[in-house]
């Protein structure tokens, strides 16, 4: 019962993130040349937001951080997308000790945002 | 089959409750709580601890250095004696409270048998002002942190010491409450104290070097370039809470009172060396 939200969620998220790639990039490459994974940089290089490189070297990133581990090899490390997006939503589910802050679980990023993140954070 | 698990599960569920019961006490928490930056940290000696970060950052240590040849909170210090040995309205001063002088900062924080609670100095100060018809200073910014100053600079060269005494279980709850509060994740990125400053001390959040918890009490109140002046010890706790995005408790309150009390026992045997000059 617990997983099944979970992943309702996680299909969710992908629909929207499938569905943000068809409709805003095309718009946005025209235009402002905003992809939902530019967006999920941006996010994730936001103090205010993800601020991943406050721990995690990212190529790109200026001043990261040394306390997790470098966001390479992405698709190798999560072949699951749903994997890497659980584990931005809440790193505690697979490692309770992990220090990573829980961005889903207590809505310090929104559902929409986590997507972006995601798109992101994959192209690694 | 099924009465073997049962009995495994028995036996398990007595072997938690065993492990509950002998919890550890004040003096084994205190030797795993050194013992573990000893290992982390192999060569910083002892006494270092208690210049923070600059014990383990060898680039942050020059530039603090620099700092420390004209200290930043000088100017508190004076301000600070000027403010001691000022008479009260009543004609009396701070060492009629204080007959043992200014240099007293290595009693605190101790366990207060008669009020049952953990007497801090910012506390007993202000008690002192009461005492005297005086109005009260507040706790985390302004004229405290430099009568604090003062008292921090005349204490230098004295050693942490805190005292759990074991006639009193309140004050065994005291110290279990503060160290629950250090263990503890709290606020929107979930963070405890022992997040960054056990788990993670050393490594770097950003361009910063996250300090080790041992001799986090040794220097406040602090000058931080970031404040621009001098702050308390509850300043910085309430400020560490914020930034996890956990809301604040009230400085001298239980709760950062119990935490002090149980984060200056960690640093038992380390030096005063108040107050400090930080980032």
């Amino acid at each position: 019962m617990i997983g099944n939200p979970k992943k309702l969620i996680g299909m969710v998220g992908a629909i929207t993130v499938l569905a943000g790639q068809f409709i805003i990039s095309p718009m946005a490459s025209a235009a402002e040349g905003t992809s939902a994974t530019e967006k999920g940089k941006a996010l994730a290089f936001d103090r205010m937001k993800g601020n991943c490189l406050a721990c995690h070297n990212i190529p790109g990133g200026a001043a990261p951080g040394n306390i997790a581990p470098a966001l390479i090899a992405m698709q190798t490390r999560f072949p699951n997308k749903a994997d890497l997006r659980r584990q931005i939503w809440d790193a505690t589910i697979k490692n309770p000790e992990s220090a990573m802050p829980p961005f889903g679980k207590h809505g310090a990023l929104s559902e929409d945002e986590i997507d972006a993140v995601v798109e992101f954070i994959w192209t690694l | 089959m099924k009465k073997v698990f049962q009995t495994l599960a028995l036996i398990a569920l007595a072997c938690g409750i065993g492990v509950t019961a002998q919890a550890s006490t004040p003096e084994q928490d205190l030797q795993a709580f050194q013992n573990f930056f000893k290992k982390r940290f192999p060569s910083v000696e002892m006494d270092d601890y208690a210049n923070g970060a600059y014990a383990i950052d060898p680039a942050g240590r020059e530039n603090w250095e620099a700092i420390e040849e004209f200290p930043p909170y000088e100017p508190f210090i004076d301000d600070g004696k000027t403010m001691w040995d000022k008479p009260f309205t009543n004609g009396k001063t701070y060492s009629d409270c204080f007959p043992d002088g200014p240099a007293i900062a290595g009693k605190y924080p101790y366990w207060d048998k008669e009020k049952g609670m953990v007497m801090t100095l910012p506390l007993a100060l202000n008690q002192c002002l009461e005492a005297n018809g005086e109005k009260p200073l507040k706790y985390k910014k302004g004229p405290i942190n430099n009568i604090l100053s003062y008292i921090a600079f005349e204490s230098r060269g004295q050693t942490t010491n805190v005292v759990i005494p074991k006639d009193d279980p309140r004050a065994l709850q005291a110290y279990e409450d503060g160290k629950k509060f250090y263990y503890a994740r709290r606020g929107q990125l979930n963070f405890s104290c022992a997040s960054c400053h056990i788990q993670n001390a050393g490594m770097i959040l950003r361009t910063e070097i996250l300090s080790p918890a041992l001799g986090h009490t040794t220097h406040f109140p602090v000058y931080r370039s970031k404040w621009g002046t001098v702050g308390t010890l509850h300043r910085r706790f309430s400020g560490c809470n914020q930034q996890v995005r956990a809301k604040a408790f009230k400085a001298q309150g239980e709760e950062y009172r119990n935490l002090e009390y149980f984060l200056t026992y960690m640093s038992n045997g380390l030096p005063l060396n108040g107050p400090g000059a930080r980032k």
